[in-house]
């Protein structure tokens, strides 16, 4: 790479041919604002925040979207430029819904923050917002609220450049231009899968995540009401974010105080439903390798794929409903673990499942959908009364008032409180794929998976896609058809990748036995459902904080935990029997493309 | 359907399966029957390997692409500086007397349409509309009943 | 810098005093690098409004080597107030096709593609014809070029040349970040030449009288002749070709209907010249080269002209920029707060300073120009802006 040589405000700068003026400034530490910049999306260059001056030229030029050229001498901080800036931003909130103090993204909006930063005028334009705008309030994940959008097209860029689903796109053009879905249909109705990246991205309160709060606020006040909160890996490495704390700290003892603090009658771990997870989708991967290795069964499914993700699950419905025989049937751990709650929980605690409220807490959009998926009920009642986001929660504990950094730590209750460190990697792309290796290994060979403390490298990590091949050796007698087999296994994060990943499916190419999906990038640790904002960096962060907690757990073996053992010995029987199937597996449908 | 599907079959043929071949045949769809539908849309994108939102959002940035219902003659009159300046006003009013409709509407018989457009280039001789593609220019109020009375018996 | 009068020109729509394509089949026969080179010599700059010099232009894209180039003649005349493309491609079609055919000879492409703008629809019967006609000639020339045409789908800003490329991907028809230009990143990824109507047709003018003759018409500044597509209130609507480097006052004299209070140069995206300033100002010198002329008689409100004009920026920008998409809803709705009272008079300051920002801001040639009309008629109309 060839190096060139600029000044940025004086300050002599030499950086790599191609750079943008924003990224060489940024490494001098000069801070230039941005809108819709996202560094994990592509140059947009639409807002114009970041406009800088150029010597020699009279306009003024985005700085995101142009590279840095051998000898320019740039302004960041001249009355020019930052009239500029003043002037646009202040056209930003005139065509804005400025109810700030009712609006859900209060005291975390980019826009508000520049209009803070260049001190806007809110009478210095007239209002061009346009009158009447609806909320969009169809899906049981997303709300999208056009007067508050700034047209900066993140989420248009996200849906199709991380997620290739497209199901938000720019429509009309000039006064008229605006983010819409196909036809400007209502959520609901069109391919969203809910993964809720948009509103991750999203720099202001236009696209959101439903909020169920009120009505969990409401369950826990009410005497009547046994309320069982679960929540999942990704929270307790993302949730102290919201309380200035580092990015990657973990908080999982003073997060299982607070929601006790809240009101909760129990605070139970989603991870117990990971560790679930890894029994039934590990016995069903080893069922469908015995009768398609063995029995030459041609109807059954290989590579078999992970359900844990329900941005991933309604993705391939939509993308590829000829294919839904690869998902493993499996109940992700969210909906496992309510299912449980309401049947296994219920009898050994002696409530009247009709009045537990189960409430999960997980880093995810899409896990709202997934808990009101019409099937998700049977054991009768819906397994998962009502999904909270990362965020969600953690406005919850500043409603109840508590002083999160200083609570003190404290333990999941048990039953479904107890949980592994498998469970717990379930958090960042390939856990769950690590976690399902360790048990499978171990049951079909007897020893534990041959990598240093467990940890299998191979899977870990931020490519897209990662392929793995584990040789099995020293197989038990009954698994003897797997002895010498090569188990492939891949594993990929966004659903760019998971298009990447079927297409080979599709087509018949693919080489693998068994393949990890999650919707989001980088896992759930990225998911839609946390602390804004979220990028490489910051999910590296959680990522490291995941595997940290996974090392400092006693059991690291899904199968190894006790409360598994207790609850296949006193209610489910065995993996993949009739009460796992009744209760703890599903079935998936196809759903148009368009 | 069919002719639909015949038309994104032609222009594929002609452009390839690709997405510069979207404008074509929305301009296709819209020579065919003067809108292109949300199922049409659907037709295209499947066809084009695109997804559906694509095409709406393409297609409701040009002003040739009808979304919405419209008569089997659209007529655009020109409502830039000059023509305006010309009785443009005037004859709109006539039109809309004429076809009794307002602007923007459609006759109950689904013949005509009634919109403005901006410049058609034709300022010289303005006031001026294009009825479909055909431009008609130096229009007066009087003008309008037997411009119209063509298309009507067509 | 000039004083010249008004002298009409006879060169574009000269009718042809030798056989079809013959400029094309002479051109061929000379030194390609020599061809671009009298372009540079001749001083024309491209005739769609920005005005960049052609001859350059062309070098860069001689300079790229790849297998596909491409040539895309810009008939996506949209400028209110703009005709004179239309008016070549009706009566000298050859012309535009033989600049096209002599750009791909000299620059070494092979595919040719006019993007006509959907309301000109009604020239696409004639100008397949004449490609039909080319097509001939281009076999006995041995001139492998293909000429195809492009319908545009109704939007103004496809005339910019990154919005035009998009649209024909079939895109919407939003203006790209600059740099990568279309010469070396176009259509479809590919080298890219676009070049307005006129420009073609008077590159092939340039190739029939040389560089030297073609310079000596206009100034020493302004080269050639150029296109005026003339409206509004003139006893003499209609495309005029004259030499650059008038006054305004010459031209108004000529044109006028004798009551003239203001003329419109370079279509709304140009400068409104108001009657004191007749006798200063020069027709292509600090202002564009698009040539839209329209001129307004004492009886017209230029608040009603800038108000038009501002309705259709509002409605034409694509949309994807800040300062393009708001600030002209913000031109006009405060324009309108101004004439009702609800905003103060010294308002009008602050909308030219906004229209100024959109200059210093925008992404394209849209958001940018808008000030050009904007702060010429509120500086010189200030009273009817108000009363």
């Amino acid at each position: 790479m060839s190096k060139i040589n600029l000044i940025i405000d004086g300050q002599k700068i030499e950086v790599e041919k191609g750079m943008t003026i924003l990224d060489a400034a940024k490494k001098i530490n000069v801070n230039i604002p941005t809108l819709c910049h996202h560094e994990d999306l592509c140059v947009a260059g639409n807002c114009r925040v970041c406009v800088v001056e150029v010597k020699g030229r009279e306009r003024l030029e985005a700085s995101c979207a142009t590279p840095a050229e051998e000898g320019m001498d740039i302004l960041t901080n001249t009355a020019k430029v930052r009239n500029a800036r003043k002037d646009i931003v202040s056209l930003l909130v005139s065509e804005h819904n400025t109810q700030c103090t009712t609006c859900y993204r209060n005291t975390n909006c980019e826009l508000q923050d520049l209009a803070a930063e260049y001190n806007v005028d809110g009478d210095r334009y007239l209002s061009v917002l346009k009158p009447n705008i609806k909320v969009d309030k169809s899906s049981w994940s997303i709300e999208k609220d056009d007067s508050k959008c700034v047209r900066c097209q993140r989420c248009v860029r996200t849906c199709a450049e991380l997620q290739h689903v497209n199901a938000l796109t720019v429509s009309h053009k000039g006064n008229e231009m605006k983010i819409s879905t196909f036809a400007d249909l209502p959520f609901n109705e069109v391919v969203c899968t809910n993964c809720g990246q948009c509103v991750n991205r999203c720099p202001t309160g236009a696209l959101t995540e439903r909020r169920y709060f009120d009505e969990v606020w409401e369950a826990i006040g009410d005497p009547n009401k046994h309320v069982v909160m679960n929540t999942a890996p990704s929270v307790r490495v993302a949730l102290g974010e919201m309380f200035d704390n580092e990015v990657g700290t973990r908080v999982t003892g003073k997060m299982v105080t607070a929601m006790r603090k809240m009101g909760a009658d129990s605070v139970l771990d989603t991870d117990f439903g990971a560790d679930l997870t890894i029994i039934e989708e590990g016995n069903e991967l080893l069922t469908r390798l015995k009768s398609a290795l063995v029995d030459g069964d041609k109807s059954i499914k290989l590579p078999m794929i992970t359900s844990c993700s329900p941005g991933w699950v309604k993705f391939i419905e939509h993308m590829f409903p000829n294919h839904l025989g690869h998902l493993s049937t499996c109940k992700s751990p969210q909906q496992m673990f309510g299912a449980m709650t309401k049947t296994y929980y219920a009898e050994k605690k002696g409530v009247d499942p009709k009045d537990i409220v189960s409430i999960a807490v997980m880093p995810c959009a899409a896990k709202k959908y997934e808990a009101n998926r019409p099937e998700m009920n049977d054991s009768g009642y819906r397994d998962i009364d009502a999904g909270l986001t990362t965020r969600e929660f953690g406005l919850m504990i500043k409603q109840a008032g508590l002083d999160f950094n200083n609570l003190e730590d404290t333990e999941f209750d048990s039953i479904m409180g107890q949980s592994t460190g498998a469970g717990i990697i379930f958090g960042a792309t390939g856990g769950v794929m690590e976690a399902a290796l360790r048990t499978a290994y171990a049951v079909v060979t007897g020893r534990s998976v041959p990598f240093e403390n467990l940890n299998i490298t191979p899977v870990r990590g931020t490519d897209g896609i990662r392929a793995a091949s584990i040789k099995i050796e020293g197989t038990l007698p009954e698994w003897s058809f797997l002895e010498g087999v090569d188990l492939n296994v891949a594993v990929a994060h966004g659903l760019k990748n998971a298009r990447i990943i079927m297409d080979e499916i599709a087509a018949g190419k693919s080489p693998y036995h068994f393949i990890e999906v999650m919707g989001c990038p980088g896992g759930c640790i990225g998911g839609g459902g946390q602390p804004i904002p979220t990028n490489a960096d910051i999910r590296a962060k959680r990522t490291k904080a995941i595997y940290e907690e996974d090392m400092s757990k006693p059991i690291r073996m899904s199968h190894e935990n006790p409360e598994i053992t207790q609850i296949y010995s006193e209610f489910l029987e065995k993996p993949l029997g009739h009460k796992s199937h009744e209760l703890l597996h599903t079935h998936y449908r196809k759903r148009n493309r368009y | 359907m069919a002719e639909i599907a015949k038309i994104i079959q032609e222009k594929v043929e002609t452009y390839g399966r690709e997405r510069k071949a979207l404008i074509p045949i929305l301009q296709g769809i819209v020579a065919e029957k003067n809108y292109v539908e949300n199922q049409d849309m659907v037709s295209i994108a499947k066809a084009l390997d695109l997804s559906a939102a694509d095409v709406y959002g393409t297609a409701s940035f040009y002003s040739f692409i009808e979304n919405e219902e419209k008569g089997e003659f659209v007529i655009r009159v020109c409502k830039s500086i000059t023509c305006e300046m010309k009785g443009k006003h005037k004859v709109l009013k006539a039109l809309e007397d004429e076809l009794r409709i307002k602007l923007g509407e459609t006759t109950h018989n689904k013949k005509f349409s009634l919109v403005e457009t901006n410049c058609l280039g034709l300022c010289d001789v303005g006031p001026a509309m294009l009825v479909n593609e055909e431009p008609y220019t130096h229009l007066t109020p009087e003008k309008i009943h037997d411009v119209i009375s063509v298309y009507r018996n067509k | 810098m000039s004083n010249n009068k008004l002298k009409r020109a006879d060169i574009l729509f000269s009718s042809y005093s030798v056989a079809p394509y013959e400029i094309l089949k002479r051109t061929m026969q000379k030194d390609k690098d020599f061809v671009i080179n009298e372009l540079t010599e001749s001083g024309l700059r491209g005739r769609g409004g920005a005005g960049f010099p052609t001859g350059l232009k062309w070098k860069f894209f001689a300079q790229e080597e790849n297998e596909t180039k491409y040539i895309i003649c810009n008939a996506d005349e949209g400028e209110p107030g703009t005709f004179k493309d239309r008016k070549l491609l009706v009566e000298v079609p050859r012309k535009v096709i033989s600049g096209m055919a002599i750009a791909a000879w000299a620059c070494n492409a092979k595919n040719g593609i006019i993007y006509l703008r959907a309301e000109y629809n009604n020239l696409i019967p004639e100008l397949k014809k004449e490609i039909e006609v080319f097509n001939e000639y281009a076999k006995k020339f041995n001139l492998e070029f293909n000429v195809e045409i492009y319908s545009g789908a109704g939007a103004y800003i496809c005339g910019e040349e990154t919005a035009l490329i998009e649209s024909m991907e079939g895109k919407r028809g939003e203006p790209r970040n600059k740099p990568p230009f279309p010469i070396q990143n176009g259509y479809l990824g590919k080298p890219t030449l676009v070049n307005n109507v006129e420009t073609f047709a008077a590159c092939s003018m340039v190739c029939r009288y040389g560089a030297a003759e073609y310079k000596s018409y206009g100034t020493s500044d302004q080269h050639g002749s150029k296109l005026f597509s003339l409206s509004g209130d003139s006893p003499k609507e209609g495309v005029h070709e004259l030499e650059l480097g008038m006054k305004v006052s010459d031209f108004v004299e000529e044109y006028g209907d004798g009551d003239t209070k203001a003329v419109q140069i370079g279509g709304v995206a140009g400068f409104c010249i108001p009657r004191k300033e007749f006798d200063t100002t020069i027709i292509g010198e600090g202002n564009t080269t698009g040539g839209a002329t329209m001129i307004f008689n004492s009886t017209r409100s230029m608040y009603n002209v800038i108000h038009n004009y501002l309705d259709f920026f509002a409605e034409e920008s694509c949309g994807q920029c800040t300062p393009c998409r708001i600030g002209t809803q913000q031109l006009l709705k405060g324009i309108e707060a101004v004439k009702s009272g609800e905003k103060p008079e010294s308002y009008l300051d602050d909308l030219v300073k906004l229209s100024k920002t959109m200059k210093l801001t925008s992404k394209c040639g849209l958001g940018q120009s808008v000030t050009n009309s904007f702060s010429s008629i509120v500086k010189n109309f200030r009273e009817e802006m108000i009363y």
